[in-house]
């Protein structure tokens, strides 16, 4: 080991290299210092952006606020949908120290059961720690009330309030209506995340669904700061929800109400427009079912109940029931054949009880066996001549036939603002090729002449149909919402009607022509219908109409006492009225009810009656929709009151 | 003490005391540990339990520095040889108290005072190492540069088994310092570097803990796991970069107020700083720190001995090893080592040993004429 040599040489030398490596090392510094600031440069200025998003990420939380749903009224403002308001017994599992002994207290106090824990527990484990947590619905005041006297020993437990959604008057309009329900797997694909994360409930079928979006209003929301335990610290911002707007239908609930009586022992379905304006009035499909038992999940027997019952309640028969037309569809074939040419108001046909197509032994009978005679368009429609339609129809031709009875809406959805309503069916060549991929048999336009064969149509485009009848060929939409109101402080906005094109005819009588026809069907004495129109305070125009449910072999005869229900005639009515200035277009099906001028007619008679008589008596409307708000308003309080 | 002073008044012993100080240094010290203080006030979320540790640290530790700038570099030349060997022993005992006890064992307990003994390596090893080169010729030969080495290795080694990576590699790199300052040949300390940089991937494999792999991991892809080992390195980037050039504000930081950065009071404090006093503080601070390890290296160069400048060499040297590491490690540009921010940490061993290595600074410095002739 060399010893050091201590003199003043070396330690200079030791010195100077000494030096020398300390002003590297602090340019080493320098440079290592200088590497790391810029990175802070980059951190801080290029990406300061960047990183103060990640950090509002981390610490802001939106809380969002569901809108209160909007109202549904009739046209009179008698209450269809209402939110209910109930008390909910909650906690969240951060405040509430001792959880297992405080739910055996709770227990103790109210008449808490043992599923309602087991749900409760369940949903701890699913939420966060700071998400409220229902453990008992729908408190009654007597719970609420102990609950409150011994809160001071369940710290962490509250009472607040909910929004349930209601229907007063249970099954009444209930198609109509539809209902709410809980917010599942497929709705959220469709629905905007944004606005319905605090929403626990949608609209999904009829007018709670049509106009979701109107009825749902705006989601609004709080931020408030959490810290990294998810733990909410202070409330930095609001954004106050825009409730929904109310929906003022144009239901008038008299009618409806009146309409579901009469119709209340038959499967069946009436719709009422007025023509002026295409607002429906009344809609109903029999049965019915209640709305109510949807909104918080419907029990698997109640629901296999509906499902399985074979008068299929929940079958919207007015917008979704494609039925045989019948003999109702005769005043707009006649038309029809006007215009083309085909025939003309004096013009006759003999009706010798059947119809043959020149060359085919095959006979298409009259309802009336012996025939009608000598017949021309006006008694054809009074008395409802079947060979008179065959033959128009035959001459017509299908594609003919088709297209005009089109611009009455056949074969075609009304769009009436109602999901799911169907288009039924106006045949044509084309149609049967490629549907059964079988030519179109002149026989079968002979049966579409009466309403029968391939053509269907749902009552609500019969009513349609009617009441583009009772407006000499102006057609306007039908709809159900009649108005708007987006607070209670503001008035309602009326929806404006929509014109579609009209249906254009060569001569302009044509329309008193056939429309004479129809109102000889309830005032002439030999019309089909003439015992519902006697003692009429108004004139009005009808057409009966029996379809066949099944086909009756060329040497047999219908004998309704030998067959069973289901294969019962169907019993048709359409008619508009007052004949000279209608208000009211109307179609209805008694399903399986036997004849139109027996079953129908008398009901839709009565209906006018209710819509008309009520309209020229003014105090006694008012008596009777004071009645009704009462009855309903009734309904409301006992249905709350037994919650 | 190396000379005699018969004056014993209090008012002279002061002044004695304090004439061992560097005026500028301990200027700047000052003006750090308050920036410290303020920092650590806003990230302990106001704890004044802690705050008051804190002053309790800060006072021992000015103490201690204190005592040690009384120290000149021929006493701590003739301690070093007994200092390190009883560091040895004591962390051979806190080893062998490790593998009896459960698992990683850094403190010894003597009595109520936790001590770190691999808090003391840090300066025991570049004193040791200082004192075996200082007696040889300089440059050192490269036998004495191996014998040096194995002075710092061994050391090392048993800290690394505590395990404690951070702490072996600050107190390896004090030794390997002086043997820099020493004078060891470029191309042998270029040679040194690349046979590094061939080993690290070798003790990656084999040296490691796993949880110091995924550490190192995750340190290559701080994204890849932003909630699992990930979440340090991605929320104090967060908070840096969310400073800004102003800052959020004393006490106004997000990301230390609300917890979502970890051992914010400790190792990750720097982005705190950051985050509440943005890049104009970050500068202030690195001009500070910059200042003070020119000033230690300052003094190095006005050693009294080769002793005395190689220890000082050393000491500046760490203390910016401490500063890089913490830095980079918090901004995300180096791997998550525990090492804390120096001075400013929360913690009251690393500040001791650190105020005590700038005490050793100062009484290392070339004693005036009139000392040589007392």
């Amino acid at each position: 080991m060399a010893i050091k040599d201590n003199t003043e040489k070396t330690e200079r030398s030791e010195y100077r290299l000494f030096r020398a490596r300390a002003y590297v090392a602090a340019a080493l510094v320098l440079l290592a210092m200088l590497v790391v600031f810029f990175r802070l440069i980059n951190l801080q200025v290029q990406q300061y952006d960047h990183f103060t998003e990640l950090s509002k990420e981390n610490y802001l939380k939106r809380i969002p606020i569901p809108p209160v749903r909007g109202l549904i009224y009739d046209r009179n403002g008698v209450l269809l949908a209402d939110n209910h308001i109930e008390y909910v017994l909650e906690a969240k599992e951060d405040d509430v120290d001792d959880m297992p002994s405080m739910l055996r207290s709770l227990m103790q106090l109210l008449p808490i059961n043992l599923q309602e824990i087991k749900k409760f527990k369940q949903k701890m484990r699913v939420n966060s720690r700071f998400h409220p947590v229902v453990l008992r619905k729908n408190l009654t005041e007597q719970e609420i009330a102990t609950f409150s006297a011994n809160r001071f020993r369940f710290p962490g437990f509250k009472v607040s309030v909910r929004m349930e959604r209601t229907y007063p008057l249970g099954s009444v309009a209930g198609h109509l209506l539809g209902y709410v329900g809980r917010i599942d797997k497929r709705d959220l694909k469709k629905l905007d995340k944004k606005e319905y994360k605090g929403s626990t409930h949608i609209g999904k079928t009829g007018i709670e669904k049509q106009y979701e979006t109107r009825l749902h209003g705006k989601a609004g929301y709080e931020v408030i700061e959490v810290d990294a335990h998810g733990k909410p610290q202070r409330k930095v911002s609001e954004q106050a929800p825009i409730a929904g707007e109310d929906i003022f239908l144009s239901i008038d609930l008299e009618l409806q109400i009146k309409a579901e009586e009469l119709l209340k022992d038959y499967n069946g379905a009436a719709v009422a427009i007025d023509p002026r304006n295409g607002d429906v009035l009344a809609m109903v499909s029999m049965p019915s079912y209640d709305p109510n038992l949807f909104v918080n999940g419907i029990s698997y027997a109640n629901y296999n109940a509906l499902r399985d019952n074979p008068d299929r309640p929940l079958f919207n028969r007015a917008i979704q029931g494609a039925y045989p037309p019948g003999s109702t569809i005769k005043p707009m074939a006649a038309l029809a054949g006007l215009n083309l040419g085909v025939t003309t108001p004096s013009k006759t046909v003999y009706g010798k009880g059947f119809f043959q197509i020149p060359g085919n032994r095959h006979r298409f009978r009259c309802w009336k066996k012996s025939g009608h005679g000598h017949i021309s368009l006006n008694r054809a429609i009074y008395q409802s001549c079947d060979v008179y339609f065959y033959d128009l129809a035959f001459r017509m031709g299908i594609n003919r036939y088709s297209k005009a009875m089109n611009k009455f809406g056949f074969g075609k959805k009304t769009g009436i603002d109602l999901p799911h309503e169907r288009s039924a069916l106006m045949p044509t060549q084309e149609w049967k090729r490629k549907r059964y991929d079988k030519f179109w048999y002149p026989g079968d336009t002979v049966n579409t002449g009466i309403g029968q064969g391939y053509f269907t149509a749902t009552p609500m485009q019969l009513a349609f149909a009617t009441a583009t009848l009772a407006n000499r060929g102006r057609k306007i939409k039908p709809h159900l919402l009649w108005a708007t109101r987006v607070s209670r402080n503001l008035p309602e906005k009326l929806v404006k009607t929509v014109k579609l094109p009209s249906i254009g005819v060569t001569k302009l009588r044509y329309w008193d022509d056939v429309i004479r026809g129809m109102v000889n069907v309830v005032h002439g004495a030999g019309g089909t219908a003439r015992r519902s129109g006697a003692g009429a305070k108004y004139r009005f125009a009808g057409k009966t109409g029996t379809a066949q449910v099944f086909g009756i072999a060329q040497n047999k005869t219908y004998n309704a006492s030998k067959l069973k229900k289901k294969l019962h005639d169907h019993a048709l009515f359409v008619a508009f009225a007052p004949v000279n200035n209608p208000r009211i277009a109307l179609a209805l099906i008694a399903e399986n009810g036997g004849g139109g001028s027996k079953v129908a007619a008398p009901i839709a008679r009565q209906l006018l009656d209710t819509y008309l008589l009520s309209k020229e008596d003014k105090q006694l409307l008012k008596e009777k929709q004071a009645a009704i708000a009462e009855q309903a308003e009734n309904k409301a309080k006992k249905k709350s009151r037994r919650r | 003490m190396d000379y005699n002073n018969n004056d014993s008044s209090l008012s002279k012993t002061i002044f004695r005391l304090l004439s061992r100080i560097d005026l500028v240094l301990i200027v700047t010290l000052i003006l750090l540990l308050s920036l410290g203080s303020v920092t650590l006030f806003s990230a302990s979320g106001e704890n004044m339990r802690m705050m008051n540790t804190h002053t309790v640290h800060l006072i021992l530790a000015t103490s201690v520095m204190l005592i040690a700038s009384q120290l000149s570099s021929e006493t701590l030349n003739r301690w070093s040889i007994w200092i390190y060997t009883i560091g040895l022993i004591v962390l051979i005992l806190v080893l062998i108290q490790g593998t009896m006890g459960k698992g990683a064992q850094r403190w010894l307990e003597l009595g109520s005072i936790r001590f770190q003994p691999s808090e003391v390596m840090k300066l025991a090893v570049p004193m040791m190492v200082a004192s075996y080169l200082s007696n040889k010729n300089l440059p050192p030969s490269f036998k004495e540069i191996f014998i040096a080495c194995i002075l710092v290795i061994i050391p090392m080694l048993l800290i690394v088994q505590q395990p404690d990576l951070g702490t072996a590699l600050l107190v390896a790199t004090a030794g390997f310092f002086v043997i820099y300052f020493a004078g060891i040949p470029w191309k042998w300390l270029f040679a040194s570097l690349a046979a590094i940089a061939v080993a690290v991937p070798l003790v990656f494999k084999y040296g490691m803990h796993e949880y110091q792999q995924q550490r190192v991991l995750t340190f290559l892809n701080p994204e890849l796991d932003r909630l699992g080992s990930g979440y340090h390195i991605f929320q104090s980037t967060i908070a840096i970069g969310s400073g800004g050039i102003h800052g959020k504000g004393w006490l106004n930081g997000d990301q230390s107020r609300l917890d979502f950065l970890p051992e914010r009071h400790t190792d990750f404090i720097f982005a705190v700083f950051g985050e509440e006093f943005g890049l104009l503080g970050n500068m202030i601070l690195f001009s500070l720190y910059i200042f003070i390890i020119w000033r230690g290296l300052y003094l190095a160069t006005k050693g009294h001995d080769s002793f005395a400048r190689l220890l000082g060499g050393s000491l500046s040297l760490t203390f910016f090893i401490y500063l890089f590491v913490n830095t980079g490690m918090v901004s995300g540009i180096l791997p998550v080592v525990g090492v804390p921010l120096p001075l400013i940490s929360y913690g009251g061993t690393s500040m001791i040993t650190l105020m005590a290595a700038f005490g050793l600074l100062m009484g290392l410095r070339r004693r005036k004429r009139r000392d040589y002739n007392a």
